[in-house]
């Protein structure tokens, strides 16, 4: 299972707590994690990924085991932590001031 | 007995709140969606228990919730909103083309006469429709396809669709207007548009009186009167007696013509109300005073409305969207400020009481006139002014 940790406004919308535990076919990547975690919630779609590019939003940021993944490309694979269900896919929102 | 429901949006939420027809007492629930800008919420005026509400943010931009029981529960619907064909690009604000990209729905409003009909004002400028109760959503690209789509340019706030108009009389007609292009029209439902510009007067671009190009704030009608829009300009009021073809400026005696909201009286439709700001870099009341402008004579003549008001050390904004009149017999007022109150006025803006004084920065105030004999517990009433229409700009 893969473990993606995503922030508290999109935890609410998807109606979770915690960590999300996905069942993912095949190589882990970036985009095959992320069309698992919108096939599960829909409620997500669009939020994460724009519609029509599929581009990440801007403000938001893919890390893991320590990395930040963001740049990457879609289809490299995830570190073997993440594939293993040891350590969690990280959608991080970036800080806002007040 | 007729109640009353408020539906404000806010920067860190929305808001419903119901009295009844005295509109002394105020139920408050919220914040819905906690923690997301909510630039508009809006009734069905088929079904007002059917809202529909915009709910956005920096991070995951854009979320489109319905509620089928007056605000109680929600279900979240479609969010795709997709440019038709290829965007092809508008102008940035140093002259350069930049490609059209979606942000956000700025105001959203729901068919006269079918409950799952729904248009969508959005930034970029363009806009949408959805007949599946907002799970689906389609550009009606006619108005980015008129011609001057490439030469439209953002306002300080963005190049928004804020302001969507449907004529009660004519279901083919529609009036939109964008910050900063201009007010349009269409005649044949959503197809084909023409800008409806002439007489409006803007110093700040080349050419004063261009076609396209001006920021209009907001414009609003009165039902009965489908023909007479009144509009607030970045400066200036002005109005109209022909559905747009022509403008005149109705700014009288306002102590500044700056500003954002307008609004129109449910019953009386030569009462206009405003709310004067003091300058397009100083978005707050004049003097530190917060006063409602009214004029009984569809402009020229204004009278300041200050009782129950802030008369000193005011300096919140009130934005185009925030505010909205009930239809009961003594017509309500509402609008909210920046500063997160939202004031509300039993007697047509004679006088004035918060309702609430501690919310988020208010982005936008639709009220909902209910009565209480129909099965699904409410039922709307004959409808006040239509209000287009949310500044930052």
């Amino acid at each position: 299972m893969i473990r993606v940790l995503l922030p508290a406004h999109l935890r609410t919308l998807a109606g979770v707590s915690g960590e999300v535990m996905l069942e993912v076919g095949g190589a882990v990547t970036q985009r095959s994690v992320l069309d698992a975690l919108e096939a599960k919630y829909p409620m997500l779609c669009g939020t994460i990924r724009e519609h029509g590019t599929m581009r990440r939003r801007a403000f938001l940021r893919f890390f893991a085991c320590g990395e930040d993944l963001s740049h990457g490309a879609p289809e490299a694979l995830l570190p073997e932590a993440v594939g293993k269900g040891v350590e969690p896919f990280l959608v991080i929102a970036a800080v806002a001031g007040g | 007995m007729s109640k009353v429901r408020l539906l404000v949006g806010t920067r860190k939420g929305a808001f419903v709140m119901t009295s009844d027809g005295k509109r002394e007492k105020w139920e408050i629930t919220g914040p819905h969606f906690a923690g997301w800008e909510i630039y508009h919420m809006k009734g069905s005026p088929v079904d007002p228990n059917r809202l529909y509400a915009s709910q956005s943010n920096g991070w995951s931009g854009q979320v489109i919730q319905r509620s089928d029981d007056g605000g109680a529960t929600w279900v979240q619907t479609g969010n795709k909103f997709l440019y038709d064909g290829v965007p092809g690009t508008h102008q940035w604000y140093d002259g350069t083309p930049h490609p059209w990209e979606f942000k956000r729905v700025w105001h959203l409003e729901p068919s006269l006469s079918n409950v799952d009909e729904v248009y969508a004002g959005v930034e970029d400028a363009a806009l949408f429709r959805s007949g599946d109760g907002g799970g689906s959503w389609e550009e009606l690209s006619g108005l980015r396809g008129h011609g001057s789509g490439p030469h439209w340019q953002p306002g300080a706030g963005g190049m928004c669709l804020h302001t969507i108009i449907l004529d009660p009389s004519d279901p083919a007609r529609i009036f939109i207007a964008i910050s900063s292009a201009g007010a349009f029209r269409s005649d044949d439902a959503g197809k084909t548009w023409k800008p409806i510009n002439q007489g409006l007067r803007s110093e700040h671009i080349p050419d004063p009186k261009a076609e396209v190009g001006h920021c209009v704030h907001h414009i609003a009608m009165h039902p009965s009167r489908p023909g007479v829009l009144f509009m607030q300009k970045h400066w200036d009021v002005m109005r109209s007696d022909n559905a747009g073809d022509s403008w005149r400026e109705v700014s009288g005696n306002l102590p500044t013509d700056f500003g954002f909201v307008i609004d129109v009286h449910a019953h009386e439709p030569e009462t206009i109300f405003v709310v004067p700001i003091k300058s397009d870099s100083e978005h707050f009341p004049l003097d530190g005073r917060l006063r409602v402008y009214r004029s009984r004579s569809g402009g020229n003549e204004w009278e300041a409305l200050t009782k129950g008001l802030p008369q000193k050390d005011c300096y919140v904004n009130v934005l185009r969207d925030a505010m909205a009149v009930d239809s009961l017999d003594e017509c309500g007022v509402y609008f909210g400020t920046t500063g997160g109150q939202v004031y509300g006025s039993s007697d047509g803006g004679d006088s004035w009481t918060p309702i609430v004084r501690d919310l988020p920065a208010v982005l936008s105030v639709e009220v909902q006139t209910l009565s209480s004999g129909s099965p699904s517990g409410s039922q709307a009433l004959a409808s006040g002014s239509q209000t287009l229409a949310s500044s930052l700009a």
